[in-house]
């Protein structure tokens, strides 16, 4: 093999080394950081077709409005639980925190966290829109089977943390 | 009547773009001087026509003309009328205006300061430019016209513009990081233009290299303030969330970065010619592919300026245009490149090469984590995010043979090096900086992370790394002072842009390792301690400003027992679109920020009350802000501009 060829096959072994790796690393890293929307019907009855229900552990975002009166707050601790629902079936979630500003009943919410018993999320983020109109788009497509109208606002989320 | 002024001037300013499009590029193939000549006088005429737009409407937002759609819908009568300049581009149409007023900015820049270049070359960059601005103005005047009337039924007050965009942070950063994103579409027409005139010599690289920098300068310049800006007012304590609207930021800054690097190759060695050629290309696109992210509707984000589908389609068909002709172009034209210089393996140019890589390895995956969940979703797979986690994974991997390399490279000489020489500085500063994390580490820090200890090892590597190569350089001159003078601007721009880097990568693996922060509730008189301080919980003001009222909580921070600083920290509500908003109390300093946010009213008289106490975060700002001004820097120093003149000035001749 002459100098100039050896030194291809080098690069072109280092090229594949590289990307190779990259792929790999990339997919151990999204294996373990995808986390599922669900609606809170598909939380209780099963996504798609297949009706595939998260298991208890597993880490997800859901999304649904907040049940008005369901909003219950420790006197003592910022523990607060809430309830979400969509078309049907009810979720309760549990956060420990500051909710964010735009956080109110009967408003779209999408919360992540961990599901903790078939129909409770234990959350460690909640997040809401800044707009008055705004439901999450697929909290949207699961109610009216429509896509989120345009709004006339630049739309922002606040974020609540704990 | 006014408004519709705004909208004619743009019309003009459309003819005059597509006039600069067509007129140079003609010319320059048909080889009619005349005809390139125009070239300059139309970029000019175009840039005040869209300037004169501009400020039509502002003067409208200052009048409260609320007959326009997009004053009532981002302005309101009671707000400051600095905010009312500023809502000229916090909505979506006004936000595309400002992007066509930096664009044809650039283009009036690139029209008066390129005359010592070729006419064919000059030309077919403004042209290219020309084409640019016809894409964008196409798009304002057709489907996103911010001159839109509400007749006749309008409202008599407008809907205000989001308390969110209500802040300092607000008035510049949109400026700030449009003039960089826009200032890209330079280095795309100077590559394009190459390609077109089919030499890809060093002229090119020369030429491109100043405005590149300069768009560079100005996209880290918005980023790091857009950072600050989403720490101080969102109210959260974050800096970074990997939203896709930030990414869509990030993915042309990593490019654009990879791309300075390598035009440096480019014009020195003469190597890495088509490279670079894809790197301004990618850039480009990039801003395009970021601007369909954040205008088309597709994404659930943070702050995505939802619109509708039509505009996403708009653009993404532009993008296809600009993307499929210019790959075609460069697939054309490509096979004639070829490299002049020869190099080793030990050499400056691989390891410039190797930071290429890992920058746009970066850039893939931002991308790849970017697109991914809206590929999932159109493809019918149902919703996934694709967590912070994710990208913190990658990025701490991926900065570890980075930062080492950008320890490594600067010392290394062109076309091949001895490494015998080099490898006990390397494993001194190695040994070094192991010691000195330790010792700052272990001695401040009950617990150590082997991440945070690897990634503020690698700060430290590249603080002593720059330092050693400084030294170095300094000292091969007869005198000190000989040395410092001896060094150009360029060099030290460089010291500075990686000791920015390594401040970033401090501040980041710091301030994500302790940081702690507490979530309380409390009722007047209370304390709350957070590491070494006390919180005194004062009470509660109530608070009215012009366009909202809301309260204001006090908090006395004391560090043993002594009065540190009174935080007032504020919960707003925004009378016309009734918003509430966090308006956090900051008291920064060098090693650590206390950040109060105020939360809601309790049952029991208490209040909630977010504590944060964040070491170091201000060195990521502080990084940020060095690498924009190595940026400057670069621009200030006359060897780098001359140069470039005197070989274009060769070329005509």
């Amino acid at each position: 093999m002459n100098p100039r060829r050896k030194k291809r096959l080098f690069t072109v072994a280092g090229i594949i080394l590289g990307i190779g790796s990259a792929v790999g690393l990339t997919l151990y890293a999204l294996q373990e950081n995808i986390n599922l929307f669900y609606t809170p019907s598909e939380l209780v009855n099963g996504k798609g077709e297949s009706h595939d229900m998260p298991f208890i552990g597993q880490k997800l975002r859901i999304g649904g409005m907040v049940v008005p009166g369901s909003v219950k707050r420790d006197d003592t601790t910022l523990n607060v639980e809430f309830q979400l629902i969509d078309t049907g079936p009810l979720v309760t979630v549990r956060y420990h925190g500051i909710l964010p500003d735009l956080f109110r009943e009967g408003q779209g919410i999408v919360a992540q966290g961990t599901l903790v018993e078939p129909t409770v999320v234990e959350a460690f983020e909640v997040l809401a829109k800044h707009d008055e109109e705004y439901m999450p788009a697929e909290v949207a497509e699961a109610v009216k089977g429509i896509k989120h109208e345009k709004p006339g606002y630049k739309l922002n989320y606040s974020k609540g943390e704990n | 009547m006014i408004p519709e002024i705004g909208y004619f001037a743009l019309v003009l300013a459309m003819a005059l773009s597509l006039l600069l499009c067509i007129f140079p590029l003609w010319g320059a193939y048909s080889g009619n001087l005349r005809l390139m000549r125009a070239a300059p006088s139309l970029a000019l005429g175009q840039c005040l026509f869209v300037i004169f737009s501009f400020c039509i409407l502002i003067y409208i937002t200052l009048t409260d003309d609320f007959t326009v759609s997009y004053v009532a819908q981002n302005s309101s009568s009671t707000l400051p009328w600095y905010y009312k300049v500023t809502s000229t581009w916090g909505g979506h149409e006004g936000a595309i205006l400002l992007w066509l007023v930096m664009q044809s900015t650039w283009t009036a820049l690139v029209a008066m300061m390129s005359k010592s270049l070729p006419w064919v070359l000059r030309a077919r960059v403004l042209g290219v430019l020309g084409f640019l601005g016809v894409g964008f103005m196409l798009y304002t005047l057709w489907m996103s016209s911010p001159f839109e009337r509400l007749l006749p039924y309008y409202p008599v007050e407008g809907r205000d513009l989001n308390p969110l965009l209500q802040d300092p942070g607000m008035i510049i950063h949109p400026p700030l990081l449009y003039m960089g994103y826009v200032g890209l579409s330079v280095s795309f027409a100077f590559a394009i233009a190459a390609l077109m005139t089919g030499k890809l010599d060093n002229t090119w690289a020369k030429w491109s290299r100043p405005w590149t920098m300069a768009a560079w300068a100005f996209l880290s310049l918005g980023i790091t303030i857009g950072s600050w800006w989403a720490y101080s007012e969102l109210g959260w304590g974050g800096w970074w969330f990997w939203d896709p609207v930030e990414n869509a930021s990030l993915m042309p800054w990593l490019v654009a970065t990879a791309l300075l690097h390598s035009l440096s190759v480019t014009e020195k060695r003469g190597v890495f010619k088509s490279w670079t050629v894809l790197l301004a290309i990618t850039a480009f696109s990039l801003c395009l592919l970021g601007t369909f992210i954040v205008r088309s509707g597709i994404i659930v984000s943070v702050h995505a300026f939802a619109t509708d589908p039509d505009r996403g389609l708009y653009i993404l068909a532009f993008l296809a245009l600009v993307v499929g002709g210019s790959l075609t172009l460069y697939a054309l034209r490509v096979s004639e490149v070829k490299s002049e210089g020869r190099y080793q393996f030990a050499s400056r140019e691989v390891s410039l090469w190797l930071n290429n890589i890992f920058l746009v390895v970066a850039m893939l995956i931002v991308l790849l984590g970017t697109l991914l969940p809206m590929i999932h979703k159109e493809l019918g797979l149902g919703a996934i995010s694709i967590g912070v986690p994710f990208f913190n994974k990658m990025f701490s991997i991926l900065i570890v043979p980075f930062a080492l390399l950008l320890g490594i490279g600067p010392m290394l000489r062109w076309k091949q090096n001895k490494l015998n020489t080099l490898f006990p500085k390397w494993t001194i500063n190695v040994v070094l900086a192991i010691i000195i994390t330790a010792a700052w580490l272990f001695g401040g820090y009950d617990h150590v992370a082997p991440l945070t200890f690897m990634g503020t090892a690698l700060a430290v590597w590249i603080f002593l790394a720059t330092a050693t190569d400084l030294l170095q350089k300094v000292a091969s001159q007869a005198t000190i002072p000989e040395g410092i003078k001896r060094l150009g601007l360029s060099y030290w721009a460089m010291v500075l842009g990686h000791i920015g880097l390594g401040f970033v990568i401090a501040g980041v693996t710091l301030t994500s390792a302790y940081s702690v922060e507490r979530s309380v509730s409390m009722k007047p008189g209370e304390i709350a301690t957070l590491n070494e301080y006390e919180y005194r919980f004062e009470g509660v003001n109530v608070i009215s400003g012009p366009n909202y009222s809301g309260h204001a909580g006090e908090v006395t921070v004391l560090k043993e027992g002594k009065k540190v600083v009174l935080l007032h920290a504020e919960k707003r509500r925004y009378n016309v679109g009734m918003q509430f908003m966090t308006e956090a109390a900051i008291d920064d300093g060098f090693f650590r920020d206390l950040y109060l946010a105020l939360g809601e009213e309790l049952n029991n008289g208490a209040w909630a009350l977010r504590i944060y106490h964040k070491p170091y975060v201000r060195w990521m700002w502080l990084g940020g802000l060095l690498i924009s001004f190595a940026g400057f820097i670069v621009l200030a120093d006359k060897r780098y501009r001359r140069s470039s003149r005197t070989r274009s000035s060769e070329a005509v001749a």
